[in-house]
């Protein structure tokens, strides 16, 4: 990357793969399970971690040398929590219908360990550059794996992506379902997320032994 | 020499093939492998893992049978060609035009259950290199007798495959499973396409294909009926011989008592868990009879219908009697411990029931009560070890003094 320099440019693709919260730290796995029922509200989810954390990492390493240690995690938490307020009011207006079906899990983003987690071993020890990458790159291996989880569920679950019906209409019977194929009723309901996550983690673990723990 | 020195020469010839493993699961299941342990000590006795697992197929083939000839009873009498049949030894049970019905469905279940099963297995073996394990030959016999017999051969593939990989290989293979796989299939169905496991259209064959037609037939289950405040409607005496209908082969209370007596004769199967489980089950339905009877709640109460329904007679509904009998007592998943067995098959039992009362939507409350008691099961082992511990450090401090 022309743009970052190589050390700049790990902070971004480190947590993509090797060191993926969800999948390697398994931080974050409470939202996870809870909004990847279907694919839209697991990309609002995705952009809406990423504004947090990037912009809370640079506020938490911009103020990193006047906060006092005792402390910290209180003044981390009101960084956070008016970070969300924001993103709530903004998805109120804006978006009304997509806030309703997130419901609280937009106002429990305060809780998600892996911000904490940043913010507490980055941002108050890094400048306001780097932090602000490692935000986005943390985000970003947040967003993929909800990606791909609401992907699978909203595929096999609903037999729909984004809303629209990809396998045919169910109903109707056109399409997969013109065939007898049926939804997968298991895969809407959270503990499937769980073991969606599951595979992920162990198709990445098989692929790069060096991840597994003793 | 004759084919199985052939057969070991082939084997030593090819001993560092990737497909080796496949080879020897065939072999073995043919011949005794000539391997000798070289050190340490030595245990001869014949019962190794595959003549254990034979002996619990062998106590399942008669349920099958019945559960074939019970097929096509439940969808001939209920296209009206017969006439109810009275007693087990009725010719109108035990007819040829029933046995092929049940022959057309419950044959493609079986094959599909084994050759999916297995496939799974002999690719993970291939993959990690290890021998196949035979885990799976109890679970291919029971994944059929615990599903409706109009399931889509599709779903069923879909469920043995996830139940293998999720239920047992992720954790290490036969042996290392924490549920039991033949249930985690069942229950994967179950959550995963509801209209196909519950209702009134799944449990006689052509049902569902005719629901909403003038020829519709119903076939609910003796549970399901209850569940919605109806009279079962079926004698208690065809509820012992299991000439009703429900899932394949778990229908024959009487059959099971025989395999019972079978596993329990060639120690195969813990009599304890048995007897513990229809103890917790006997409990549990006393108790709901006590508040039906003590006026508690009336008969305008939902749960009525279940916890008014005789305590004993829970034991022949459903498929209380099966799980508890081939499937609690999965020398895997269960308690390993004496003590724990007695806690395990008690709360089995009794958590059975109680889904099955306050639970109308959940009426097979064996499958998901077993599932839940596997999870427990090592923390009871726990306790239990854990207390003998205690007890023996006490004796100890007793005899210091």
């Amino acid at each position: 990357m022309g743009l970052l320099s190589k050390k700049d440019s790990k902070l971004i693709m480190d947590p993509l793969a090797d060191n993926n919260p969800i999948t390697i730290q398994v931080l974050g796995i409470c939202s996870a399970l809870a909004i990847t029922a279907q694919l839209k509200p697991s990309i609002v989810m995705a952009i809406s971690v990423m504004f947090v954390m990037g912009v809370g990492n640079v506020v938490i390493s911009l103020m990193r040398n006047i906060i006092p240690s005792k402390i910290r995690i209180i003044v981390q938490l009101v960084v956070v929590a008016t970070l969300v307020i924001i993103v709530d009011q903004v998805l109120k207006a804006f978006a009304y219908s997509l806030s309703k079906e997130l419901s609280v899990f937009i106002g429990l983003i305060i809780t998600n360990c892996i911000i904490m987690g940043r913010f507490e071993a980055f941002a108050l020890a890094n400048g306001t550059w780097r932090s602000f990458l490692d935000g986005i790159g943390n985000a970003l291996g947040y967003g993929v794996i909800l990606i791909i989880v609401g992907f699978f569920r909203e595929l096999l679950g609903s037999g729909t992506l984004f809303g629209f019906k990809v396998l045919g209409d169910p109903v109707e019977k056109t399409g997969l379902y013109a065939i007898g194929y049926e939804n997968n009723g298991f895969m809407v309901l959270p503990p499937m997320a769980l073991i969606v996550v599951g595979i992920i983690i162990w198709v990445q673990r098989s692929r790069n032994k060096d991840l597994i723990e003793d | 020499m004759g084919l199985k020195q052939n057969l070991h020469n082939f084997k030593e010839k090819n001993k560092d093939k990737k497909w080796l493993p496949g080879f020897n699961a065939l072999f073995t299941f043919l011949y005794m492998p000539n391997e000798t342990t070289h050190n340490g000590t030595h245990i001869k006795a014949a019962d190794d893992l595959k003549r254990t697992m034979n002996t619990v197929i062998m106590a399942l083939v008669p349920c099958l049978i019945f559960g074939m000839f019970n097929a096509g009873y439940q969808h001939h009498l209920a296209l009206g060609d017969i006439t109810s049949a009275s007693g087990f030894i009725d010719p109108l049970f035990w007819s040829w035009d029933n046995l092929v019905v049940g022959l057309w469905k419950v044959l493609p279940l079986v094959i599909v259950s084994y050759g999916v099963g297995l496939a799974v297995e002999f690719v993970f073996a291939i993959i990690k290199g290890h021998e196949v394990e035979e885990g799976y030959l109890v679970t291919g016999m029971l994944v059929p007798l615990i599903v409706p017999i109009d399931i889509p051969l599709w779903m069923l593939t879909v469920a043995v495959i996830f139940g293998v990989v999720i239920g047992k290989e992720v954790f290490g293979g036969t042996g290392m499973n924490i549920l039991n796989p033949a249930l985690t299939i069942r229950a994967f169905l179950f959550f995963a396409y509801p209209t196909w496991m519950s209702g009134d259209k799944v449990w006689v064959h052509g049902a569902a294909e005719r629901a909403g037609t003038p020829d519709a037939i119903s076939g609910e289950t003796i549970l399901g009926s209850l569940a919605q405040n109806n009279p079962a409607g079926y004698d208690v005496m065809d509820m012992f011989y299991g000439i009703i209908p429900g899932s394949v082969g778990e229908t024959s209370t009487l059959l099971i008592l025989l395999g019972a007596l079978f596993l329990i004769f060639t120690k195969v199967g813990s009599w304890r868990i048995m007897v513990s489980a229809v103890l917790g089950a006997l409990v549990m339905g006393l108790i709901f009879n006590g508040v039906a009877s003590a006026g508690w709640i009336t008969e305008s109460s939902k749960f009525f219908g279940l916890m008014s329904t005789e305590f004993w007679q829970h034991l022949l509904i459903g498929g209380l009697a099966f799980g508890i009998v081939y499937m609690a007592t999965d020398p895997v998943t269960a308690s390993q411990t004496n003590k724990g067995k007695w806690v395990y098959g008690f709360l089995i039992g009794f958590i059975s029931i109680m889904i099955r009362v306050f639970n109308p939507a959940y009426p097979e409350g064996v499958m998901l009560a077993i599932l839940l008691m596997n999870v427990f099961a090592p923390t009871i082992d726990h306790y239990v070890i854990q207390g003998n511990v205690k007890r023996r450090m006490k004796r100890v401090k007793v005899k210091a003094a």
